[in-house]
């Protein structure tokens, strides 16, 4: 099954992953040993939510948002699509990233045929 | 004839609902369809035996017809050849090291089905309702009664987790050795709440309700012979028949809770205590202690005092001691302030129930003021005690423990 790995956390959470200096290559081990699992679909991080743009069409117009869609303190800083067995393998793989001890991860079943 | 079939009806429900649903799961991995034929199998049980008679292994003859049903239910669907495929290689028993724990190589398929519903992605409170209705077999009409909420809405929280272990990919499995001390716990503690919701029902409460102890034992007896080798499963299931066994005497002719210490203790069952004390003896040489196993050990040294006043105090605080050390809480710390009351005298007691009161942690538990209440009281502070029996009524969450507190202010204020 195909899980995505919604990567979240509010500022403090993300003060936290910058000041911690083993983060990013926490992260790159992470996805490197998913990788030799072939269990890594795709990881990716985001720009701040600062520089997000959202989009809605209404009666054929095309309207835009400067700034992300839910105005929360929680935002999302990156995501990672992943191949597990089952939910127990993706909350093992999910607890092992390193931003899950700063912020949190929400876990989300591909809608698969 | 109809009232023999009737009972052996009655008493497959009971005894085999759990397996049959279970084995069906395993099969098609579907859970409304498992749920839908072994109701079937029931109904044609009511049907056929009356007239062929009374199978000799009902349990069987009802896993049989559930079985076909669901096969002939698969087949006729749409997509039954995929399902079918499908079923047949969910059935393909799962011989890795995880089901090896579960001590004959290839689990039973009501232990997959305990873990599963009691998996930690789900909400506490649905493992409970999805444990009743698949392994007790309990409508939703009763469940929802048991838990006081509507029938719509623990009709739409079982849809839920259902759709959850379904679309979430929940395996149904025992879980592998190195998650499966802490899957253990959350079944446990699934089935320990059980009992407690249904041994704190008064006699006058809802039969549903009073059933659950019956259930919560049932499940646990079930669990400890499939967990061998872990064990708090049997830790949990002589908790369960020691609390149990002192069921007749804990209220009186006219229906008011009776204080340990005031219970006809010729009306226990001595058989049930002989039992609990020994599963916990087999369960403690294994060496390996576990919160349960130690609350049975309190309730053991309770249930095998031959009057209250020969309790061993020393041996129950000792025991909350070690209680507390596994499972910090302030509600384990306010029974060891008894123990040690009871052991060293009320002074003592009342010295670790005010250092309670500063931490603040039970603040509004009425079982916090009614024990300090006691202990004023058996120091002869009668006014103090007074004030502190009317604070915890003012709490107090059931009638009989407002009776009996009430009765408790009545002699103080008398003496």
């Amino acid at each position: 099954m195909r899980y995505l790995l919604l990567i979240c956390g509010d500022e403090e959470a993300h003060r936290a992953m910058e000041a911690d200096g083993s983060f990013q290559a926490g992260c790159h081990a992470w996805a490197d040993e998913l990788r030799r699992r072939g269990a890594l679909v795709t990881v990716v991080g985001l720009r701040a939510p600062s520089d997000a743009t959202t989009v809605r069409v209404r009666r054929d117009q095309v309207l835009l948002t400067d700034g992300p869609f839910a105005d929360t303190k929680e935002v999302i800083g990156g995501f990672a699509m992943v191949e597990c067995a089952d939910l127990d393998e993706a909350l093992e793989v999910t607890a092992g990233h390193p931003a899950a001890r700063y912020g949190r991860i929400e876990i989300r079943p591909l809608l698969e045929p | 004839m109809t009232a023999a079939v009737d009972a052996a009806v009655t008493r497959a429900f009971r005894e085999e609902w759990g397996q049959i649903v279970a084995t069906l799961i395993g099969l098609t991995g579907d859970w409304d369809l498992a749920e839908e034929c072994a109701q079937d199998a029931f109904t044609q049980a009511l049907r056929r035996w009356p007239r062929d008679g009374i199978p000799r292994r009902p349990g069987a003859w009802l896993t049989t017809t559930a079985r076909n049903r669901a096969t002939d239910r698969l087949r006729r669907e749409a997509v039954g050849a995929a399902r079918l495929r499908e079923a047949a290689m969910l059935s393909v028993p799962d011989r890795s090291g995880a089901d090896a724990a579960a001590g004959s190589g290839v689990a039973d398929d009501r232990l997959r089905l305990m873990f599963t519903c009691c998996h930690p992605a789900l909400a506490f409170e649905s493992q409970v309702a999805l444990t009743l209705r698949t392994l007790a077999g309990l409508t939703t009409a009763e469940i929802a009664r048991a838990f006081l909420v509507s029938e719509d809405t623990m009709s739409k929280r079982l849809v839920r987790a259902k759709g959850k272990i379904r679309n979430a990919g929940i395996p149904f499995r025992v879980p592998p050795a190195h998650l499966l001390a802490e899957r253990t716990a959350s079944v446990l503690g699934v089935l320990y709440l059980l009992f407690n919701e249904g041994y704190a029902a008064s006699a006058g409460a809802d039969l549903v309700r009073q059933n659950l102890t019956a259930e919560a034992i049932r499940l646990a007896r079930i669990l400890a012979q499939l967990l061998p080798d872990e064990p708090e499963a049997g830790g949990l299931l002589a908790l369960l028949l020691l609390h149990d066994a002192r069921r007749a005497a804990r209220i009186d002719a006219a229906g008011e809770l009776v204080p340990l210490e005031d219970q006809d203790r010729s009306r226990w069952d001595a058989g049930q205590i002989g039992e609990g004390v020994a599963l916990l003896e087999a369960a403690l040489r294994r060496g390996r202690p576990g919160p349960y196993q130690v609350q049975a050990a309190i309730a053991a040294c309770h249930s095998t005092a031959p009057a209250a006043a020969a309790t061993d105090w020393e041996q129950i605080a000792a025991l909350y001691g070690q209680l507390a050390r596994l499972v910090p809480s302030a509600v384990v710390e306010l029974n060891r302030a008894v123990a040690v009351g009871m052991r060293d005298g009320p002074a003592a007691g009342l010295a670790l129930v005010e250092r309670l009161e500063r931490a603040g942690a039970l603040a509004g538990y009425h079982l916090l003021p009614a024990t300090r209440a006691d202990l004023l009281r058996r120091l002869g502070r009668t006014d103090a005690a007074a004030v502190a029996y009317r604070e915890a009524l003012e709490l107090a969450p059931t009638e009989p423990e407002r009776r009996y507190l009430t009765r408790r202010l009545a002699e103080t204020a008398g003496s």
